[in-house]
């Protein structure tokens, strides 16, 4: 029997959403392979109990002083912890998460397994007549699809796109509990983290938010975001924006909204001011419904819309503003 | 210090959406005409990053040197890192490199190194804009046995022998000091790469760049192989049509979109 190997991560104590991503993905796209998670750290005893009602056939807790929260920003110990445990169980396939974790950590056991990742995944599937298995990426900043095939022997190292797939329960299951202690195999450290600051961004954060208003270029400087903020408040909204107004310095990298920032999928998008680079659709794309307010006709961001405005902002969303305000009051 | 900054020539990912196409047939991105190749622009933010560090170590003679593989190079295009300051270029050009697959790219970057080493720290951007995979620099980081520190916004010399890097997070960033040689890949938010200077251009145009072929640096044909073949190239549909909203002006559409968006129930 086939076996996949789910690299999951602990969050606030408890089992990540996007390692719930991967268990669905394993179950939906992999349904036939025997599942497998591994989580690494210091002390796995807080997540140990829900570890245990997962829905996996067996679930490996790698505990070691040096993979302390996954061994962040540094990432040698989980390398070569789960190194350790792909030579002893073999596993075919192997998931991760685009996160922070799984896009240092998935490439580098790959290229340590001397196979190859395949990144940024947001399909998988075993083919029906070659039965390998394929996946597909976007590439080309999302202006392209490519589907590549996997050959030779595993493990071949899948690292998946957060939110490409829901969310599997985190229960129902009775895994076999396997504790793995990796020392002896854990090296020497070469870097050491020295200090995680978290920015705590103003209002709404952008990865729970229900309405999402962005600003781009088009809104010609940070005082335009003033306007932004208002409307988001109005509408409980978070602020987010492209790379570009961040790094012009209108607004913190924190909002970056799109490839190399935050993906989200709320169910309104209010995009300003926005072009609609597929770099930045690459991180919106998800959105249930996508408005535009452009004064060119042209933008790309009409091809995503569901509703668009054709327009100066600076006339159009002061009207809005002022609208959603007399609505709100009735 | 010696510093290598890995760089990749790509098509310009700013082309208008229009103009950019595939060729489903032959896997390939079709480059629009008249639109030269760039830098791959993380590669450029490496370029400044290693020319700021070489800068801000007064004790030694700081090298920089720029290394790529690939195929077609347009040499005025590969010498903008030189322009900017960058003392050395570095070529490895065959037929075979044009779009090679990453671990392919990781061997040919891990000799050439090698073959121009030894260095104390190599860059390189955080992923490339054409196929955006962001695990060649990891790769890099296995074959030559270094630590890898990814998405660096900021990077300073520290004591005994050290580089202390401030990654950028989704929510804030994170210091980390590690020991050299080290593989540290660098994010848009360590800044804008520098305008070349005049001097610079003319330094860079009296450069010649140090040219490698595949045997030069030791590369044969088993070191082509990858268990990761792409299959099928397409430009995905797009949405469905747009609704839009007209009004007597820019004003009157804004109030009838917010009216729009109630009725939707979508605020």
């Amino acid at each position: 029997m086939p076996s996949v190997l789910i690299c999951a991560e602990v969050e606030n104590g408890d089992v990540s959403p996007t390692s719930l991503q991967l268990l669905e993905a394993a179950s939906t796209a992999l349904p036939a392979y025997r599942r497998q998670i591994a989580f690494v750290g210091a002390d796995l005893s807080n997540v140990a109990a829900a570890a245990s009602n997962l829905q996996a056939d067996q679930v490996f807790l790698i505990e070691h002083p040096q993979l302390e929260h996954g061994d962040a920003g540094v990432f040698d110990a989980p390398v070569v912890a789960l190194h350790d445990l792909c030579q002893r169980e073999s596993p075919d396939v192997v998931l991760f998460a685009r996160t922070d974790y799984g896009s240092n950590v998935g490439p580098r056991l790959a290229f340590k397994l001397e196979t190859v990742p395949a990144q940024d995944c947001i399909d998988i599937a075993v083919d029906a007549d070659t039965r390998r298995l394929n996946v597909t990426r976007p590439v080309h900043g999302g202006n392209a699809m490519a589907v590549f095939e996997f050959t030779g022997d595993g493990p071949h190292v899948v690292i998946v796109r957060p939110g490409a797939f829901e969310q599997a329960d985190a229960g129902g299951g009775t895994p076999n509990i396997v504790r793995h202690d990796p020392a002896g195999t854990i090296p020497e450290p070469r870097a050491r983290l020295v200090d995680t600051v978290k920015v705590e961004a103003e209002g709404v954060p952008l990865q729970d938010a229900e309405i999402v208003i962005s600003g781009g270029r088009g809104l010609g400087g940070h005082e335009a975001f003033e306007q932004v903020d208002e409307l988001a408040s109005l509408l409980a909204a978070a602020v987010g924006a492209t790379r570009a107004a961040c790094d012009a310095g209108w607004i913190d990298h924190e909002r970056q909204v799109g490839l190399t920032g935050k993906s989200v999928s709320p169910a309104l998008y209010i995009a300003i001011g926005i072009s609609g680079a597929s770099q930045h659709m690459a991180g919106c794309s998800g959105s249930r419904n996508i408005v535009a307010i452009n004064n060119d006709p042209d933008a790309n961001i009409f091809r995503d819309a569901r509703f668009g405005v054709v327009a100066d902002w600076r006339q159009a969303v002061p009207a809005f503003i002022a609208t959603v305000r007399d609505l709100q009051a009735g | 210090m010696r510093i290598a900054v890995c760089a990749k020539q790509v098509p310009d990912p700013d082309i208008p959406q229009s103009q950019f196409k595939v060729d489903g047939e032959s896997l390939n991105v079709l480059p629009p005409a008249g639109v030269p190749p760039v830098v791959n622009g993380f590669d450029l933010n490496a370029a400044e990053a290693a020319i700021q560090l070489a800068e801000s170590d007064t004790s030694t003679a700081s090298e920089v040197t720029v290394i790529s593989a690939g195929h077609g190079f347009a040499m005025d295009v590969m010498k903008k890192p030189l322009a900017m300051g960058a003392h050395q270029l570095v070529l490895v050009d065959d037929l075979l490199l044009a779009d090679a697959p990453a671990p392919v790219t990781v061997r040919v970057l891990a000799a050439a190194i090698r073959k121009t080493g030894p260095y104390d720290l190599i860059l390189c951007g955080r992923q490339a804009s054409d196929w955006d995979q962001a695990h060649v620099p990891m790769g890099l980081a296995e074959a030559l046995g270094t630590p890898c520190i990814s998405v660096a916004r900021g990077m300073a010399w520290a004591d005994d022998n050290m580089l202390s890097v401030d990654r950028a997070l989704e929510d804030g960033y994170q210091t980390v000091e590690t020991t050299l040689p080290a593989v540290v890949t660098v994010t848009n938010e360590f800044g804008e790469p520098r305008y070349p200077t005049l001097r610079g251009i003319m330094a860079a145009t009296r450069t010649q760049p140090l040219t490698y072929s595949l045997a030069d640096i030791g590369i044969g044909p088993h070191d082509f192989a990858s268990s990761l073949r792409m299959t099928r190239l397409y430009e995905p549909e797009r949405g469905g049509e747009c609704e839009f909203i007209d009004g007597e002006d820019a004003a009157d559409a804004g109030r009838r979109l917010a009216i729009r968006l109630r009725a939707e129930q979508l605020i």
